[in-house]
């Protein structure tokens, strides 16, 4: 736990000790803000919610967080760092744990920083608040899985570039696999449970489960098992690469 | 008690360490020499674990580094290949950063860092972020990192690379103060300072074993008369000629 806490530590004041982190932030924000408007039409709508706002994120994270995940690993191993850090006496597993953590609080931060948002629908008109918290919770969850994914793709290469380019690639077939597009397309052959199946793999199924207010366990379980699974895949390749 | 048994490790068809054994006491002073992809590094690599053995076993007071890695890690001290750091932080930073990971305790943690700033001569740059720092000093952060829990062993990939006469000087009696009681393995290129610092000396070609002697044993196998640095540096170019590879 004090390795955890201290692998946290330092990494999350790295984001801040250079520009790295107002960008981010910067441009997350507005984008997180400028979707809903320019493409959500969230106006006209005349709604009081947060319906496309929540909408926009999966396809704002399958951009924006493997850009924050692409660092993790590869840059450790391209500087040498990662010699340092793994000849420490903490466990593999403890660095993945400390790293993942902070870049998801770093991820969390800019998430809570939309909150703007959040007091707009309210002086606007009576939203179901709970529902928006239950939003907000799935959205990080989301986060949390798209980084875990960024985290083993960056474990498995020195290139930041590359594990960017894995990682977008990955977390869009997630998205992808629970697209109406997609899913419409699939139902005019396949049976229905070949189509539930691949719903059933998707971030967006899930998500959009969460984003309608309804706190399902098993919503809940899938992101929490797909981050435990890709953080125990991060492990795993960084171990093999000692003996490769 | 630092012990390689039967080291071996390859990469793909190059066999970089092959068959390495050796054994260092406590104060002890390890040399270890060879000329360039020798496997020095990647000797220090195996010992401290950041590469698992091809096969062989490497042992730290006993605990084999592959499977108690933790313990074999908390009781060395360890300066990588080009002293890495994270760039954007201070010297302080780094210390403070390893000190909690290492667990030690807040109280002693202050007096380990005064020791290892005095000993070192960091205060000048404490509060300077490493990627402003100087060769001779980002070596000594290095330094001050891999002996901040106060380890009983040190293994110190080319120590002394970088710095000045005056800092190489202040850092070989460093190392001889700390040989007392410690088991210190050095790498170097510097063939004088093994007969400044080292009790032993162990020469590499090839990944394998070509010398294990004091310094003075290979001084003799010289053939030749003169200072023993001299000598040192001809049984060394007697003993490796033509092993230099990639
Ligand atoms: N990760 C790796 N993958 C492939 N080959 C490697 C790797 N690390 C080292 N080698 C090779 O192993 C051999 C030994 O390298 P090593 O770095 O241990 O040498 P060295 O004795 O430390 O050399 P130097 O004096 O130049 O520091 C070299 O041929 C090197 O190219
Ligand atoms: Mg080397």
């Amino acid at each position: 736990m004090r390795e955890v806490a201290a692998v946290f530590r330092r990494d999350f004041a790295a984001y801040f000790a250079t520009p790295v982190a107002a960008v981010f932030l910067s441009v997350f924000l507005v984008l997180a803000a400028a979707l809903p408007f320019q493409l959500g039409r969230f106006y006209e709508l005349g709604q009081a919610d947060l319906a496309t706002f929540f909408a926009f994120h999966p396809w704002l994270y399958l951009f924006f967080v493997p850009a924050v995940a692409m660092r993790l690993w590869a840059e450790e191993r391209k500087s040498g760092t990662l010699e340092l850090l793994l000849t420490l006496p903490l466990s593999t597993a403890q660095a993945v744990a400390g790293k993942f953590l902070a870049a998801w609080t770093f991820v969390g931060l800019a998430l809570t920083l939309t909150f703007p948002m959040w007091i707009t629908v309210n002086y606007l008109g009576e939203p179901d608040n709970g529902a928006i918290l239950a939003a907000y919770a799935g959205s990080f969850l989301m986060a949390g899985g798209f980084l875990a994914i960024g985290s083993c793709l960056s474990a498995a290469t020195r290139s930041q570039v590359v594990a960017y380019v894995l990682s977008v690639a990955v977390g869009l077939l997630l998205l992808l696999a629970g697209h109406d597009l997609v899913l419409a397309a699939l139902r005019a052959w396949a049976p229905a449970w070949l189509v539930d199946s691949v719903a059933a793999l998707s971030f967006l199924t899930h998500f959009q489960a969460i984003a309608r207010g309804v706190l399902d366990l098993a919503d809940l379980l899938y992101f929490v098992l797909t981050i435990a699974l890709w953080l125990a895949a991060t492990a795993i390749v960084l171990d093999r690469g000692r003996s490769r | 008690m630092i012990e390689a048994r039967s080291l071996t490790r390859r990469f793909g068809e190059l066999t970089a360490v092959d068959d390495l054994s050796f054994a260092v006491a406590p104060g002890e002073v390890l040399g270890f020499l060879g000329p360039n992809g020798a496997g020095k590094t990647t000797t220090m690599r195996l010992l401290t674990g950041f590469l698992a053995p091809s096969s062989g076993e490497a042992r730290v007071f006993g605990h084999d580094v592959e499977r108690a890695p933790r313990q074999a890690r908390a009781a060395l001290g360890y300066l990588p290949e080009g002293a890495p750091a994270w760039e954007e932080m201070t010297v302080r930073e780094l210390l403070a950063f390893v000190a909690r990971v290492r667990g030690i305790a807040p109280a002693a943690r202050r007096v380990r860092l005064d020791h290892v700033v005095e000993r070192l001569g960091l205060a000048p740059v404490l509060d300077r972020r490493i990627e402003t720092l100087s060769k001779g000093f980002r070596r000594r952060a290095g330094l001050a990192q891999a002996m901040l829990h106060d380890p009983a062993a040190l293994v110190l990939d080319e120590p002394t690379d970088g710095l000045d006469p005056n800092q190489k000087h202040e850092v070989r009696g460093l190392i001889r103060e700390m040989a007392r009681d410690k088991v210190i393995i050095v790498s170097t290129h510097i063939l004088e300072e093994v007969e400044a610092v080292c009790t032993r000396a162990i020469i590499i070609a090839g990944g394998r074993l070509v010398l294990d002697d004091t310094p003075q044993g290979l001084a003799a196998r010289a053939g030749t008369d003169g200072p023993t640095a001299a000598r040192i540096d001809a049984a060394f170019r007697a003993l490796t000629a033509g092993a230099g590879h990639a």
